[in-house]
């Protein structure tokens, strides 16, 4: 995978004393103890981060953490005050720290597009003057321009309310004249500075949904700044948690909430629904750690009431539950099955966490398990898994 | 008196001489080049009156409440332009509001030019403000008679040296709205703008002006006022129009002349007050 944006060791401080602030972060000073002893807030300090193209890398953390700090940075709205970030730029690579002006602003107005949480649109001009900006500035010529524009109205679905002005529209609509201003440029980078969060929840949901449609289509790097967790999961491929100006932890979705790093990551996921997040590959036990018995057979739980004969391909030749042969269905058909004892449910290690327990529900409490895509058979989730992830212990 | 203000008072600090010395030498060296000035700019203000009221006055009238519905689409008020003026006309004060009407767009024109681009500089760099600020303050409030006097001694009498008090005193509103605009320009907005790649030209004339706009014009409607305020001391010394009726009026103690030429100059300043007003930006 190609890298889009490469934070290094990135530290930023607001302030004048930036030579004594940077010594003092090198001393493992914090934030408080910064703005104490040299006036100088600290934005952010020894920040790495690798965003790859096309995914959606979220910056999360509590207002001040500085998440929005190092966002803005990827197109110096922030300066670095020590570090690298290095973007993208067709084939070779640009540091935004160092870049000179005129770079700089070509990277602005072609390869980084942004999304502001207050919207930053101009009263004075109708939509499609505002779509247009970023090209305007590009100097695209006006038939190009329109052309473009009228592309992107179409896309959010605006193309009525071209000729309208911003504030004529509700809140949801120009943020998402604000998404057809970033998309109109056609930058492959897409900063989203918590782009939902001034929306009502209704239309927050619609809009990540309309985000997750488009991202499917366009594929950009979208680095997302939220301090919504329920959002950085639904929408994140990786979720950066930070605190105090420093990263806490990167990781997958589900790693944040499987395995937070502290107890500020842990006080963060713990509103949070694991059913929303959790797969079945989250919560099995590997095959090789269940208890086998003789011939292959191999049992799926604990109280062993269910065990599956493997054969040397690893399929499942044969079943039995209580004692009696078995018939093992897919979890995807759970709902049409009937509610016999004779059954046991296979799942895939994408499946929801949901459905599992849903299978483990009309099965009375029958372990459930999983085979990869030929069918294989790799592990098993028992009622014990489901409450300890569901429970966090 | 006591010592101590006899000690004070003898070692007296001369400003006044100081600054009658500075004028001195101001006429002494460059009489020739202020006369000059003030001569054109006399020449220019009067040639502009001249050719003014060679137009037959109901004729200019209705020109004027044409420009008003150009600039205000509105029915009422280019209706209401052309009665002010023709009320003027009835007065028998044309002549002298239109040497007033002259002097005041003059003006205001001129501490806009100079105004706006002070008032973008200093919204840019604040120690620059800070500077200005003091300066902007002594302008206001300096009486405007002791700034009449070095006028006077510099450019002689006429309607230049009342045009340039009339500056004087207006250029601060200019500088100090045009300032207030564009540092009121929302900060996302400017952000939008560096995020898309404006160059400092591209965001002052696409960001920061439009969105200043509404507080601009409020300073052009002011200066317009401020400088109507400032005919009857421009009159002083030698400026036309209707300052000088009411100075006359003053002076011979003529009430119905005062009136006259005081209502004129009230109807003079609703006419151009509603003509320069706009709506706040993107609602027209």
């Amino acid at each position: 995978m190609t890298v889009a944006v490469d934070f290094k060791n990135v530290d930023i401080v607001f302030g004048a004393d930036q030579a004594g602030s940077l010594a003092m972060i090198d001393a493992g000073a914090t934030r408080a103890e910064i703005l104490e002893k040299t006036g100088n807030v600290l934005g952010c300090a020894g920040a790495s981060l690798t965003v790859h193209e096309g995914e959606i890398s979220v910056l999360m953390g509590l207002s001040g953490s500085g998440k929005s700090t190092l966002l803005r940075a990827v197109n110096r709205l922030n300066v670095v005050s020590r570090g690298q970030v290095l973007v993208k730029d067709g084939d070779k690579t640009v540091d935004v720290v160092t870049c000179d002006p005129a770079t700089l602003r070509r990277l602005r107005q072609k390869q980084v597009a942004m999304v502001f949480q207050q919207f930053g649109l101009l009263p004075w001009r109708t939509v499609e003057e505002n779509v247009g900006l970023g090209l305007e500035l590009a100097g695209v010529p006006e038939a190009e321009r329109k052309e473009r524009v009228h592309r992107q109205l179409k896309l959010v679905n605006l193309d009525q309310w071209s000729k309208k002005y911003a504030h004529e529209l509700s809140g949801g609509m120009q943020q998402r004249v604000g998404l057809a201003r970033a998309f109109a440029t056609e930058a492959p980078i897409l900063l989203m500075d918590e782009p939902f969060s001034a929306l009502d929840p209704l239309i927050r949901t619609k809009l990540q949904d309309e985000l997750l449609q488009l991202q499917a289509e366009l594929k950009k790097t979208i680095i997302f700044v939220s301090h919504d967790l329920e959002e950085a999961l639904k929408i994140g491929s990786h979720i950066t948690i930070m605190e105090g100006g420093r990263i806490v932890q990167t990781g997958a979705p589900e790693d944040i909430v499987l395995r937070p790093a502290n107890d500020y990551v842990r006080d963060f996921i713990a509103n949070v629904n694991p059913l929303s997040v959790l797969t079945a590959w989250n919560v099995m036990r590997d095959r090789r750690d269940l208890e086998h018995g003789d011939n292959g057979w191999v049992w799926l739980d604990r109280r062993k009431t269910t065990r599956f004969k493997i054969d040397d391909h690893g399929l499942v030749a044969a079943a039995e539950r209580d004692g009696k042969p078995a018939v093992w269905v897919s979890c995807a058909d759970v709902e049409g099955q009937s509610e016999e004892a004779a059954q046991v449910f296979w799942a895939n290690p994408g499946t929801s966490l949901k459905t599992v327990m849903l299978a483990m529900h009309r099965s009375q409490t029958a372990p459930v398990a999983l085979f990869d895509d030929q069918s294989r058979f790799v592990g098993a989730i028992g009622i014990r898994d489901v409450l300890s992830a569901v429970l966090r212990r | 008196m006591d010592p101590i203000s006899k000690f004070m008072v003898d070692h007296k600090i001369p400003i006044g001489a100081w600054g009658k010395a500075f004028f001195g030498f101001l006429t002494d060296n460059f009489d020739t080049v202020f006369r000059a000035f003030s001569n054109g700019l006399n020449f220019l203000l009067d040639g502009l009156v001249d050719i003014l009221l060679l137009v037959p006055p109901v004729l200019l009238a209705l020109v004027i409440a044409a420009i008003a519905w150009l600039l205000q689409r509105s029915r009422p008020l280019a209706i209401g332009v052309f009665l002010g003026l023709i009320f003027i006309i009835n007065q028998n004060l044309w002549k002298q509001t239109v040497q007033t009407l002259v002097l005041v767009v003059a003006a205001a024109a001129m501490a806009m030019a100079i105004g706006v681009p002070l008032g973008i500089w200093a919204a840019h760099k604040p120690k620059v403000y800070r500077i200005m600020l003091p300066v902007l303050d002594l302008m206001q409030t300096l009486p405007t008679f002791v700034y009449l006097i070095p006028v006077l001694t510099l450019f002689g009498l006429g309607n230049a040296p009342g045009l340039i008090v009339t500056i004087i005193f207006v250029i601060p509103t200019a500088v100090r709205l045009t300032h207030l605009g564009v540092v009121s320009v929302p900060k996302s907005i400017i952000e939008a703008g560096e995020a898309f790649g404006a160059t400092k030209s591209q965001l002052l004339w696409k960001v920061e002006l439009p969105s200043a706009l509404p507080t601009i014009m409020a300073g052009l409607t002011q200066s317009i006022m401020l400088s109507l305020s400032m005919v009857v001391f421009a009159a002083l010394i030698g400026a036309g129009g209707l300052g000088t009726e009411i100075n006359r009026a003053l002076g011979s103690r003529r009430i119905d002349l005062g009136l006259e030429a005081g209502l004129a100059i009230v109807v003079l300043a609703i006419v151009l007050d509603r003509m320069t007003r706009i709506g706040v930006g993107g609602k027209k």
